[in-house]
């Protein structure tokens, strides 16, 4: 297992190596302007200026490579001296900077985690506790009321788009109702009780919209996946035993079915890290989906990048981990 | 002792009367502003958009803004300087501007001409990328003659000097703070860029770039009553529609800024009876572009060059035909349809401020039957299929705007408008970004123009037009020498309008500078080098209960908050 281990990390680098290399091409070569968005009174030889002050006008492989020095040797190093204070950082290094606010880039990815990771990661917690009962209980009884009425709400919730939905949460609760707010305060400090439920209730919305949409998948998946064991041979020889019924499902069955869920479920954890960007616009969540669209929109190159090549890391190592976790819980996997 | 008990009651009554009259500063709470292209930065020098520069203009302040009317109003500055009170020098070659003399940082040190001079020397180093520059064109040099007195000297005479240090465009940054900003290191300040310390009524307490800005009340603010409010919050994020629902529907903030919403939405909204819309009228003028060069594919490099006049437009650059498409615009229809109250139809180019506004409504009438006249008299006959063809060539043409709803909307009409005529409309729409970009290896820019039509609006900085006049001059045109960055996308050059244009640099008295704005535009809209659509409003929304708000469209659309205050 360790050397296994060893081996995927190994063969990651110049994976990822060759993933930035491609992702920086492909925003490169794709058109748009970094001052595409200044007003139209500000005349073409002053943007031209702040063109080439943005170091946009540089030839590919240049800021290519000026992108991977300041990722893999600035970034930590600067990252380092914020959190401990010990200054490796040499002189006349520079940060990557966003185009659209000049700072730097990984000071907008922090600012920006919160948010995400409480809305979206949150709405993922919840769809996955909400997935594995209701999969195991469709499965078990299959064909019952509450199978079907599993089914429809899994179709319905996988099927409508996230837009829509949340802005039908608006429209119900927000305009008519007026129980929930429709915008997310990002600088609201829980600090007492009434915080606390003003925290609560600017969430409920976007999460809640999130996790139908993540439990639908997965509750789908996980009974599927019980409804493959339910009926094996080990299933049958444990009733025949005399355990409980009980035992037999949550015990025995249970975790074998677990075994590609958890699987699904690891490959998934990196999709919370860009946000869900339709439902983050529409709440004002403002996290790192928005972060990422809107530098595509403004044609950021820099912070694009960035968060693009953070995502495509994190997908490696959450597929190793993914792989990992597949062979600590099913003895039967040895890898060599 | 008898007499002196009512009278301390009498004196206790009046003092509580004046303290209810009169408004504390930071009484009014919070106020809250939707921002949905959200704030990235706080130095409107570095700005990325309309956006930066209001929300800076809350903390740092010019010496003069503009007034709704269009007029100067003296911030900074004790009073404005004209060639009467003899600011402006008789040859026009210099400006000198009195600073107020009571006026502190918000950290209290006091303001003085070194800040002024500073802040002109940050924006005219060529290393910094100062997104305004160019309101410092022609400048010599920025002198301080003493604390509180500025000149600036330019190097040919201007009869318009009111460009560097005026609107919130180009504010007053403080020397002390940016000293080691200058140059290259301006984009790395970001420390300064993001908590720049002002002159206003706020100062900035936590901004999260692309997220929320949040301001408090300034202590050292020059009137001890103003603000009423004590924060500001501007919130990012979103889009149009659910900015215009939040103030004018779940009364969740108080201001949404650049409602681009279809019309009956907006009203939609207004109907539920917490909000209404502010508007605006500026210079902003939707219309339809006319290539004056050939953009055919076949010619490789040379598309749509303009090369002296000899790569006409083999169809456009007949008058008639010209003149036949824009007869053949409903413009009535195409307000009603996509801009409600928040727009007029118009045959200006130029449209404001008052005194360079034509009278003309030539333009407003549909004439289907003069249009058609018009293209037989051009030679242009009707093909099997409907499709007019003269010498061989096909009435087809290529019309491309960026991707808009109303946009499209305008596309789809014109194109059925233009059928009636027998002329063929392909569409095209490109991504706002792309399209607005000065990217020169992309062939969807503005500037490349490859098409035979395009359609976006554009309008003045200020009030002075004679800049926004100026973009059509033949030296403008855009083209491969200048990658495409001229501001003259039509190549439409004429030399009676380079004459005015001429003319016009050397003129100050105000009503010739009328008369031949007026002439430039004619000439601009009779040979339909445009064709005027839609005299578009800047809208906002706001809440019922938010008083003192001014919307203009010269300057920064925040420019008085210092007076706005909430009602009881």
């Amino acid at each position: 297992m360790g050397r296994y281990l060893i081996r995927r990390l190994l063969l990651a680098i110049p994976t990822l190596l060759a993933i930035s290399f491609i992702i920086f091409a492909v925003l490169d070569l794709a058109p748009g302007d970094p001052t595409g968005n200044l007003p139209l009174t500000i005349p073409p030889e002053v943007r031209q200026q702040v063109r080439q002050a943005l170091g946009a006008d540089d030839p590919f492989l240049v800021k290519y490579a000026k992108w991977v020095r300041q990722f893999v040797v600035y970034e930590p190093l600067s990252q380092l001296k914020a959190s401990t204070g010990i200054d490796l950082v040499p002189e006349g290094a520079v940060r990557i900077l966003s185009w659209q606010t000049r700072s730097p880039v990984s000071d907008l990815i922090w600012q920006r985690m919160p948010q995400t990771l409480w809305v979206v990661g949150l709405a993922y917690l919840l769809g996955v506790l909400i997935a594995v009962p209701v999969g195991v209980l469709s499965a078990y009884r299959q064909y019952s009321w509450f199978d079907q009425l599993g089914t429809f709400v899994s179709m319905v919730g996988f099927s409508v788009p996230t837009f829509f939905t949340g802005l039908l949460a608006i429209i119900i609760f927000s305009v008519q109702l007026g129980w929930l707010p429709s915008i997310y305060d990002t600088t609201l400090v829980v600090k007492d009780w009434p915080s606390f439920v003003q925290q609560v209730r600017q969430m409920i919305m976007p999460v809640a919209v999130l996790a139908l949409f993540n439990a639908s998948q997965l509750s789908r998946f996980m009974r599927a996946s019980m409804l493959d064991n339910m009926h094996q041979d080990y299933a049958r020889t444990a009733r025949s035993k005399g355990l409980r019924e009980r035992a037999v499902v949550l015990g025995h069955v249970l975790r074998n079915s677990l075994i590609p869920v958890v699987t699904l479920i690891a490959l998934g954890i990196p999709g919370i890290f860009t946000g869900a960007i339709i439902t983050e616009q529409i709440f004002r969540v403002n996290g790192l989906g928005d972060l990422l669209i809107r530098g595509i929109y403004n044609s950021d190159i820099p912070m694009v990048q960035t968060i693009t090549f953070m995502f495509a890391v994190l997908i490696v190592v959450f597929n190793i981990l993914a792989d990992v976790a597949y062979g600590v819980l099913d003895p039967r996997i040895r890898y060599g | 002792m008898r007499v002196l008990r009512p009278l301390v009651i009498l004196a206790v009554v009046v003092m509580a009367m004046l303290g209810s009259a009169t408004a504390q500063r930071g009484s009014d709470g919070t106020v809250t502003l939707l921002y949905w292209q959200a704030v990235s930065i706080l130095n409107p020098y570095l700005s990325g958009g309309t956006k930066d520069i209001y929300a800076s203009s809350v903390v740092l302040e010019p010496l003069a803004r503009y007034a709704p009317d269009g007029s100067f109003i003296p911030y900074l500055a004790s009073e404005i300087p004209t060639l009467d009170n003899g600011g402006i020098s008789e040859d026009l070659t210099s400006i000198t501007w009195k600073l107020r003399d009571d006026v502190v940082w918000s950290d209290g040190t006091p303001f003085t001409a070194a800040d002024v001079v500073f802040t002109g020397e940050y924006c005219m180093n060529d290393e910094a990328g100062c997104v305004a520059r160019n309101f410092f064109n022609d400048i010599a040099s920025v002198e301080a003659l003493d604390d509180h007195t500025v000149r600036i000297n330019f190097s040919v005479p201007k009869p318009n000097p009111y460009s560097a240090f005026v609107s919130a465009e180009s504010p007053i940054l403080q020397a002390a703070q940016f000293a080691d900003c200058v140059g290259v290191r301006a984009q790395e300040c970001t420390e300064q860029n993001f908590f720049p310390v002002g002159t206003g009524p706020f100062v900035v307490s936590d901004f999260r770039p692309n997220d929320v800005v949040t301001f408090e009340a300034n202590e050292n603010f020059r009137d001890p009553d103003k603000p009423a409010f004590q924060t500001v919050v501007i919130k990012g994020g979103g889009d149009a529609a659910s900015a215009a629902r939040a103030v004018l529907e779940t009364g969740e903030a108080d201001w949404a800024w650049n409602l681009q919403v279809a019309p009956e939405i907006l009203a939609q909204m207004e109907a539920t009876g917490i909000g209404q819309l502010a508007l605006s009228f500026g210079t902003s003028v939707e219309r339809v572009l006319v290539n004056f060069s050939n953009p055919d594919p076949a010619l490789g490099d040379d598309r749509a060059e303009y090369m002296d006049g000899n790569n006409p437009h083999p169809i456009l650059s007949d008058l008639r035909v010209r003149q036949a498409l824009s007869m053949a615009i409903d413009r009535a229809t195409l307000v009603e349809i996509g801009y409600g109250p928040t727009g007029k139809a118009t045959c200006n180019i130029i449209p404001a401020p008052e005194i360079y506004a034509d009278e003309r409504t030539d333009c407003l009438q549909q004439d289907i039957e003069g249009a058609n006249a018009l293209l037989d008299e051009a030679g242009w006959v009707r093909g099997p299929d409907g499709v007019r063809t003269k010498d061989g060539m096909r009435l087809s043409l290529l019309f491309q705007t960026s991707t808009n709803a109303v946009r499209q909307d305008f596309q789809a009409l014109l194109k059925e408008w233009w059928n009636e005529l027998g002329v063929e409309t392909e569409l095209r729409n490109i991504d706002a970004g792309v399209f607005f970009g000065n990217d020169p290896s992309s062939p969807d820019t503005y500037g490349k123009f490859w098409a035979d039509l395009e359609m976006f609006t554009s309008s003045a900085a200020g009030t002075d037009v004679e800049a926004y006049a100026n973009r059509w001059t033949c030296a403008e045109i855009a083209g491969r020498d200048n990658q495409w960055l001229g501001s003259n996308q039509h190549r439409w050059c004429r030399a009676e309008y380079d004459a005015l244009s001429a003319e016009l640099a050397q003129t100050v008295d105000i009503d010739r500078r009328a008369e031949l704005i007026k002439a430039m535009n004619a000439m601009l809209v009779d040979d339909v080098a445009v064709m005027t659509l839609v005299y578009r409003a800047d809208v906002s929304a706001r809440a019922n209960s938010l008083m003192g708000t001014q919307k203009q469209s010269w300057d920064s659309e925040l420019w008085n908050i210092a007076d706005w205050y909430r009602a009881d």
